[in-house]
């Protein structure tokens, strides 16, 4: 049974399953590198899902959707910017209320826009399938433009940001030291928001990928805890974006090929969703096996407030 | 040290609310704004889903109050919301952020059940409702302890570890119900349990069943330990200054795992009180999000234990009241939880205006917050 | 220095009026007026917490004053924010250093400055290198500022304020971290900089070293200005400007013979230990503390002092080596152990070692609260009257019930000299007893470390005081990079030859 059309396969689905990851532990590194946690990412996530989805229904373009959906992250950061920031809220319980809110407002308006008898469908956005002439490693690469996206825009764009430009510099100083970055006339409640609403659109985008690209419908619980395993991947991956990306294709894995396994011979008798549960662990295992020391921003959950 | 006069500040915006917040002094007082800031900001989306906010909040608050069965049911549905609000605010108040209360209570649920269908059917009641509480006491505790072994070991977040396991305890619930535990009779839910493991009712024809008195038990024990016991001034200390509390002697990582087995037991206990006081068999719905909602109910208990009481009793009524007007005016029952979490919003932002204009003043923070930052973040600050 | 004022054209380079500050009921900050001209070095000398460094701060934007006008050059500007202040030519070195330790030189001093898309880092290198060889300050652009010791960091610093083409520079106690050769090479940087036309405020409570190096100095005490006095004036009316008193209360009874075979209370044998990142803090120490003596330590702040008091507080495992009070070891034991075997605790952090948040009565139980626990939980009743005991027998301004953080930084550190005194301990540490409190709380609690001694007790004291380590002291042992490097009689222990010791240039025979 495990043959190169299935390699392929758990392949491809790896990259896909990772996607979302990426998105939200790409959002969820450059607003922890300003200092601030956002326990907001499971809501933030959701409601791009939601938003994506119920625009591109509306509208019949998935497109639009994607665009509603950053712009509802744009704004979810926001709020978790006017709390922590401008209020200098706790951080911890700002993004958990953030989260509550947020699937609340999202089930109520699938509840208002779309419950009718029948589950709502779209034309999701297309697979791309470039080398389709190469078999079983050509399966590999049949992605949906957000996934290429996500490895291939995304992260390294988060490398550029947060290392090599003048944002970055600011943000890492804010997320360090910010009465030093403030004494360098770098406004740290504006980088903070940046990376805010930066980040809550990325994590939008993840949620979206979901409604728009994979399932074409939105579903309750359709995020799942992903935003929960974007924050323990980015202290996987020591607030850097490539071992990030890593976790996210390790946690994807996992979740593929438990998938997979479940429906073969000699494995049927476990029940799928103990090979769901797996890849949860795994990334506490991670956890568990990388976490000691971790380099926390050093203004990690602070405000900063000028006396 | 005389009390410091505040001066009044010249034309510092907003100082209009913050002097009503810092007025309103007490927690209760905050609590209520916060509750009446988070019905202004809601009103819009009541009025979206098509009703006037005047007669939805009459519906959530006062209908549920007006006839004994309906407020009855208030208690019903308060009774999981106090226990896992004591469960978070006594985490909370040890600096340990469990956020896997939802978890814990699902175990505890899961470990309730597995006692009331595998137990004879002849046991007394008054062997296997003890057993089953404390079955679902040892899972929820148990459900905490990796957690709390990751933190106080390796120093590993509980933050992210407790979430992670939220999703993973109701994949266990599915599994069971869908697979070992599936009813032959039903669709996913597990057999009933005995009879016996029925926890009595209180009154006649209602549901409200022996677990509101025992969270009610649990409460006023919670509230004596941590106000009146040296364990309970260990747990302030540990939770307001860490640093401080190990200079002093304190044995830190002991009392942080203490805290999450016990904030975890209770929650497992919520989930025994769910399965042998309502549902009396496992579903995968057996859990309406109680576990977050213990931190709305925490948070806006000012982490106090007679706080925690009020805002389960609020929330209980909030949540029979969307139900109510779901039927009466046809809004989504969905709004509660619209309604929670702008509601946890508006109590940390309120308390964080309280804060600041306190340390304006030179005047003191209280309990009644979280801590902001834990040891091992503060090591890592510049220096 | 002479006291000539530059400036010829007359127009001081920065002007304050009138500066007010309030924090609560405390006034920071009382109508204060201040002019530097360009290539004057200004010293603003006052005692802790005479409100020189908040004055500072808000002429450079980091706090907002109440009342009160600047103007630069003549013109008046409104300083909002430090870019307002940058902006305007004004650079400020901290106390604290303004740098972020992970990032490198060339990063740190690229902050703010970098624009556009891309962060040219070859750029900002070679801008540091530029800047670094222009005003003659030495810094590797690549190293982690992380990785620098405190002088070099110091010199970064200046760098930054000096890249971004300040024409006033405000220096806040640079020399505190420095030791006395360090301060020769910073005076003289200093003397480069007025000579460019710089206008620099240096702010100070040493009275030599204001004198060396200013012009003019302007005194503050309680946040008034008491006045502005040539640079030459004479140390002990600038003393009596500065306090408004003579300088020191206490002196040191004779101190108690011991036989030569005394055992030592407090005996410390080749410690060492590792410090934040890893890397040895304190090297192979042995102190011999007997009982009814003060060992003082010296040395310049950041040489193992804060490490070493970590472990013998149970706060820090050693790496090697031995502690003992009487007998009892307490090397890399708990907190609760290292109290038992009899030893009190005083540690610099006042503020991290209580629980603000919690009352007077509940800090003052906190190290044996299990004294206070019986059959039906916490004795209130007995809490109440341990507090109410010790804050008469200690003078505490606080009632049982007040919160520890709403106390003064005097009231806080006797709140923690009772909790720890009332048990009477055989050997003590304590470091920093009297850092940022005013003269009445500094001469209280060194009066109550005396009392101790002449009660017998083992006392380890570190202080970057001076003047407080040698009155105090019957020897003094000078710690550098972790190590000693001198030990003697403090009748013996001059300034001169201290501060060689400290600066690691000498090792007494």
């Amino acid at each position: 049974m495990i043959d190169g059309s299935f390699l392929g396969d758990l392949a491809s689905a790896t990259f896909r399953n990772a996607t979302p990851l990426v998105y939200g532990t790409a959002g969820e590194t450059v607003t922890e590198r300003s200092g601030v946690l956002n326990l907001g990412i499971e809501g933030t996530m959701y409601v791009g899902a939601f938003t994506g989805f119920a625009v591109a229904w509306w509208v019949g373009d998935p497109l639009i959707g994607l665009l509603a959906a950053i712009v509802a992250g744009l704004l979810a950061g926001a709020v978790m910017g006017f709390l922590t920031v401008t209020l200098g809220a706790n951080q911890h319980v700002s993004g958990l209320g953030l989260t509550i809110g947020l699937i609340g407002l999202s089930e109520l308006g699938n509840r208002l826009l779309l419950s009718g008898s029948e589950l709502q469908k779209i034309q999701p956005f297309p697979q791309w399938n470039p080398l389709a002439g190469l078999g079983d490693i050509g399966l590999v690469f049949q992605q949906y433009g957000l996934t290429y996206a996500a490895f291939l825009l995304v992260a390294p764009a988060t490398w550029w940001l947060i290392g090599r430009t003048p944002f970055g510099l600011s943000l890492r100083a804010v997320g360090e030291n910010p009465e030093a970055a403030d004494a360098a006339g770098i406004s740290v409640a504006r980088t903070r928001y940046a990376a805010l609403m930066i980040g809550g659109a990325l994590m939008a985008v993840g949620g979206a990928f979901l409604t728009l690209a994979v399932l074409g419908a939105f579903t309750l619980d359709i995020i799942a805890g992903r935003g929960w395993v974007c924050l323990a991947l980015v202290i996987f991956g020591r607030w850097g974006i490539w071992r990030g990306v890593l976790g996210a294709l390790i946690f994807a894995f996992v979740y593929s090929l438990g998938l997979r396994l479940q429906i073969m011979p000699g494995f049927d008798g476990i029940p799928r969703e103990l090979m769901l549960a797996l890849p949860y662990l795994a990334v506490i295992a991670a956890l568990a096996l990388s976490g000691r020391n971790a380099p926390y921003p050093g203004a990690y959950l602070k405000p900063y407030r000028r006396s | 040290m005389s009390t410091p006069a505040p001066l009044p500040k010249v034309g510092s915006r907003g100082s209009a609310l913050r002097s009503t917040i810092a007025a309103s002094g007490s927690t209760l007082g905050l609590g209520l704004l916060a509750i009446l800031v988070a019905l202004i900001l809601t009103s819009p989306v009541i009025i979206i889903a098509g009703a006037s906010p005047i007669d939805a909040y009459a519906n959530f608050f006062l209908v549920p109050l007006s006839s004994q069965f309906r407020l009855l049911e208030v208690l019903v549905a308060a009774t999981p919301l106090i226990l896992t609000g004591i469960a978070v605010a006594v985490a909370f108040r040890g600096g340990y952020w469990n956020i896997g209360a939802e978890g814990q209570l699902l175990l505890g649920a899961i470990a309730a059940t597995g006692v009331g269908i595998s137990i004879p059917a002849d046991w007394p009641p008054i062997v296997v409702v003890p057993l089953m509480i404390l079955a679902g006491a040892l899972a929820g505790a148990a459900w905490a302890l990796v957690p709390a072994l990751l933190r106080t070991r390796l120093g590993i977040d509980e933050v992210v570890t407790t979430l992670l396991l939220n999703p993973v305890a109701l994949l266990f619930v599915k599994a069971l119900v869908q697979g070992p535990w599936r009813d032959p009779g039903g669709i996913t839910e597990s057999p009933p349990i005995v009879e016996a493991g029925h926890l009595p009712q209180l009154m006649d024809k209602s549901r409200l069943h022996l677990g509101f008195l025992l969270a009610l038990v649990l409460l006023v024990i919670a509230w004596w330990v941590l106000s009146r016991t040296g364990i309970g001034l260990r747990i302030r200390a540990v939770g307001l200054a860490p640093h401080a509390a190990r200079f002093a002697g304190i044995r830190v990582e002991r009392t942080l795992l203490g805290v999450a087995l016990a904030s975890g037991a209770i929650a497992g206990i919520a989930g025994v009180s769910e399965v042998a006081g309502i549902q009396f068999r496992l579903t995968s719905g057996i859990s309406a999000g109680y576990g977050y909602t213990g931190i709305v109910v925490a948070m806006l208990g000012g982490l106090s234990m007679p706080g925690v009481l009020l805002s389960a009793l609020f929330l209980g009524d909030l949540r029979v009241g969307t139900n109510k007007a779901e039927s009466a005016l046809d809004i989504p029952s969905q709004i509660g939880a619209v309604v929670q979490g702008v509601i946890l919003l508006c109590v940390v932002g309120l308390l964080a205006i309280r804060r600041w204009r306190i340390s304006r003043s030179d005047r003191p923070a209280d309990e009644a917050e979280p801590p902001a930052e834990d040891e091992r973040h503060l090591e890592n600050a510049p220096a | 220095m002479g006291s000539a004022t530059p400036g010829a054209d007359g127009l001081p380079a920065v002007r304050l009026t009138g500066i007010t500050k309030r924090f609560g009921d405390l006034v920071a900050n009382d109508g204060v007026d201040l002019d530097v001209g360009r290539g004057e070095v200004h010293a603003l000398l006052g005692e802790n917490g005479a409100g020189k460094t908040t004055l500072m701060r808000i002429l450079y934007g980091l706090t907002s004053a109440d009342a009160g006008a600047v103007e630069v050059d003549g013109r008046p500007v409104t300083i909002r924010s430090p870019k307002d202040a940058i902006a305007a030519g004004i650079g400020m070195v901290t106390q604290h250093f303004s740098l972020v330790r992970p990032m490198t030189v060339a990063e740190n001093l690229a902050l703010g400055r970098a624009r556009g898309a891309r962060l040219d880092l070859e750029a900002a290198r070679r801008h540091a290198r530029e800047a670094s060889e222009r005003y003659g300050i030495a810094v590797d652009p690549d190293a982690r500022v992380g990785d620098l010791s405190v002088g070099e960091q110091q010199r970064v610093e200046i760098l930054k304020a000096l890249a971004r083409d300040c024409r006033v520079l405000i220096l806040d106690e640079p020399t505190a971290v420095l030791v006395p050769q360090e301060v020769d090479a910073l005076f003289a940087t200093l003397r480069r900089l007025i000579a460019d036309g710089l206008a620099i405020v240096f702010i100070s409570h040493k009275l030599g070293e204001v004198r060396a190096i200013s012009h003019r100095v302007s005194v503050l005490r309680r946040g008034v200005l008491v006045g502005t006095a040539p640079g030459d004036t004479d140390e002990k009316e600038l003393a009596r400007m500065m306090v408004g008193r003579p300088t020191f209360g206490v002196s040191r009874p004779d101190p108690i013979a011991h036989a030569a075979d005394e055992p030592a209370v407090l005996q410390v044998t080749g410690l060492s230990a590792a410090g934040a990142h890893g890397l040895p803090a304190v090297r192979d120490v042995s102190i011999a503390v007997r009982a009814g003596e003060i060992v003082g330590i010296a040395g310049v702040s950041g040489n193992g002092q804060t490490e070493l008091v970590e472990v013998l507080t149970g706060m820090r495992r050693p790496t090697a080596g031995s502690a003992t009070v009487g007998g009892t070891p307490i090397a890399g034991a708990s907190p609760a152990a290292v109290m038992a075997a009899g030893l009190g605790r005083i540690p610099e952090d006042r503020h991290a070692s209580l629980v603000l948040d919690l009352p007077v009565e509940l800090n003052l139980v906190m190290e044996r609260i299990a004294d206070f626990t019986g059959p039906g939980g916490l004795d209130h009743a007995a809490i109440r009257r341990n507090a109410v005991e010790l804050i008469a027998r200690f003078r505490i301004k606080a009632r049982p019930e007040d919160r520890v953080g709403t106390l003064s930084g005097g009231n806080i550190q006797k709140v923690l000299l009772a909790r720890v005194l009332a048990r009477e301990p055989r050997a003590i540490v304590i470091a920093q007893p009297t850092r940022g409190l005013d003269v009445g709380a500094s001469e209280y609690v060194r009066g109550e470390i005396l009392a101790r001694r002449a009660a017998g007790a083992a006392i380890l004291l570190v202080s970057e005081d001076l003047d407080e380590l040698l009155t105090l002291s019957d020897r003094v042992v000078v710690l550098y990079e972790g190590r000693v490097v001198g030990e003697m009689p403090s009748e013996k222990a001059d300034p001169e030859r201290l501060g060689l010791l400290m600066a690691g240039r000498e090792v007494a025979a």
